[in-house]
């Protein structure tokens, strides 16, 4: 078989080229097991049963399927002292996460609409500035954010921590609109004003329905960060209100009693289950997330 | 200019004008307060004698002396630069190569992309919890390890102080390189096709090509790669709170965890505060150059 390369770096050509080409695939193959081994690893153990996990080892795999260790983690795992298992802090990742992802985007489409399609003097400047927020290291607000939340009454609560990823998540959101923003000519608004259209007719009747792939970026990328957050759960939530994140931790981490890690495991993937479910489901405006977020880190 | 309409017409329209600084000025305003003023407020804080409770009297530096005698503050920083300096070469390393085998007409690219980039959908808190089961002194890699026929073979970084920051090192670069990889991918794609031909043309093979031609002008996706990553080095928190809990000890401690353990377990807010403050000046020092050339670029 010979390739015709059009262009390209490598052309596949005669036997030489094909024992490359096997080399090539075998390179990419290892490193497909380099990363899926953990998370083969991670779903055979919650299978197991712990005697076959002192018996075995990490690659044995189970002799039966057995989803004890998973309706152990939903309903029984002890979370510190509470033994109600993930499911109320699975909830309270729901009730934290859409809010939160719903109500940043929202105010990061109009911020950037604002910004860049009517370009007040100073727009520039207010842009940039907010834009050095998605870029701190948390750690400099979370002094003061405790004492304020605690001001305001919201200290230790899901409304509290839905404000904080609000407030964070905005200079993102408003950088993802923003970019999105300045490939769309500036002629639809003008004739739009032209036929007296208002700020937020134009808004809601042209350039929303037009951004639909930003937004669906903007939101898949949003609700990964939040929900996956562990350092704003951790530092202004306790106890019944922590995402779940932080109940995985605490689960992992709980020293008391027999270690069962069939059950730490069956933790992780249910943790793990929404943000890679989108992943899959929506790979590619992920990646394009990803890509945007090249600004972000 | 002729008036047209009725004058509440008029009212409205300038009000219209105005909307969209009444639409930002909120938002602009809780930026100012929620990251300027918080910022403020730290650095106040780094400034007095603020134990348990903020003590507003301010006090020169001495909450920065205390920090710079606290040798778990020393024990941080030697392991950000451990940690730094290897999770970024390696995720540029296994980057590099994969994009680049990748760039080579693979058929089932799409999947194996998928499959290399599906970590970064994961929380850290589960990266972290997979690789200490991963990583368990007993029953992970080594049992398995002895079980295949090596007994003496063994593994306890995860619990060696000499070698636990490691373990955050390996496991940071299992979820992280497939990013690396995604973002040099995207640069290679980016090289003109006419320069590729004109490559071949010239008898220049593949890895001539690759070494002296194209990442020579991938400079730029380079820079920001080792940008994003040492960003993320910075604030790695979740990871080594998840795998080592910044144990043995203090043994894995980072400034992030430091000012965490600080602020909330010690109550020592002062120190707390000062530590944040230094990890904010080391990030401003990188991105606040990264950010100017991006943005001056954007509207070129």
């Amino acid at each position: 078989m010979i390739r015709q390369s059009q262009g390209g770096i490598v052309r596949a050509q005669g036997i030489g080229q094909r024992l490359k080409r096997g080399f090539l695939f075998l390179v990419l193959a290892l490193f497909c097991v380099y990363y899926l081994a953990p998370l083969v690893v991670m779903v055979s153990t919650s299978l197991k049963s712990l005697e076959e996990i002192r018996q075995g080892t990490l690659i044995s795999l189970p002799q039966s399927i057995n989803f004890e260790a998973w309706a152990k983690a939903w309903t029984s795992a002890c979370v510190g002292v509470r033994c109600d298992g993930l499911a109320p802090y699975v909830w309270n990742s729901v009730l934290m996460a859409v809010p939160a992802v719903a109500i940043s985007t929202f105010l990061g489409a109009l911020n950037g609409f604002a910004l860049t399609k009517w370009r007040f003097r100073g727009a520039d400047v207010i842009f940039a500035l907010m834009l050095f927020g998605a870029f701190i290291p948390f750690q400099v607000v979370l002094l003061p954010m405790a004492r304020t939340l605690g001001v305001l009454g919201l200290a230790g609560t899901v409304p509290g921590l839905i404000l904080v990823h609000t407030v964070y998540g905005l200079a993102f959101t408003t950088l993802f609109f923003r970019n999105f923003f300045i490939g769309v000519s500036d002629g639809i608004v003008r004739a739009a004003q032209v036929d007296g259209a208002s700020f937020f007719g134009i808004f809601f009747r042209i350039i929303l329905p037009m951004s639909l792939p930003a937004i669906v970026v903007t939101l898949i990328w949003q609700f990964t960060q939040i929900w996956n957050d562990f350092l704003f759960g951790i530092a202004f939530t306790v106890g019944e209100s922590n995402p779940v994140t932080v109940a995985l931790n605490n689960v992992v981490n709980t020293s008391t009693g027999v270690k069962e890690y069939n059950v730490d495991m069956a933790a992780a993937i249910i943790a793990a289950l929404p943000t890679l479910a989108v992943y899959v489901l929506a790979g590619s405006y992920f990646v394009r997330g990803l890509s945007a977020g090249a600004v972000k880190g | 200019m002729a008036v047209t309409g009725s004058p509440p017409r008029i009212r409205w329209r300038s009000f219209d004008r105005w909307l969209p600084q009444i639409v930002v000025s909120p938002l602009f305003a809780m930026s100012l307060f929620f990251v300027y003023g918080f910022i403020g407020w730290t650095l106040y804080i780094s400034f007095t004698r603020s134990g348990v409770m903020p003590d507003y009297r301010l006090d020169g530096i001495g909450q920065y002396v205390r920090l710079w005698s606290t040798p778990r503050w020393h024990v941080a920083l030697r392991n950000l630069v451990t940690f730094s300096v290897l999770f970024i070469s390696l995720c540029l390393a296994i980057g590099i190569l994969l994009a680049i085998l990748l760039d080579q007409r693979i058929r089932i690219e799409g999947a194996i992309r998928t499959i290399y980039l599906y970590p970064m959908a994961l929380s850290f808190i589960v990266t972290g919890t997979v690789w200490k089961w991963l990583l368990n002194p007993g029953l992970g890699l080594e049992r398995v390890m002895r079980q295949a026929g090596f007994e003496s073979f063994s593994f306890d970084w995860l619990v060696n102080s000499n070698y636990a920051i490691y373990t955050v090192v390996i496991a940071g670069v299992w979820q992280s390189s497939g990013y690396a990889m995604a973002l040099f991918l995207a640069g290679l794609r980016s090289v003109d096709d006419q320069v590729l031909k004109a490559a071949a043309i010239d008898g220049a093979g593949p890895l001539r090509t690759y070494f002296s031609i194209v990442l020579p002008m991938m400079r730029p996706v380079f820079m920001s790669t080792v940008i994003i990553l040492g960003h993320l080095a910075i604030k790695s928190f979740d990871l080594v709170m998840a795998l080592t809990g910044g144990g043995p000890g203090y043994a894995t401690d980072m400034p992030a965890t430091f000012m965490y353990a600080f602020a909330f377990q010690r109550s020592e807010l002062g120190v707390a505060a000062a530590s944040a403050v230094m990890m904010l000046v080391t990030v401003v020092a990188i991105i606040v150059p990264y950010l100017y050339s991006e943005l001056r670029g954007a509207r070129r």
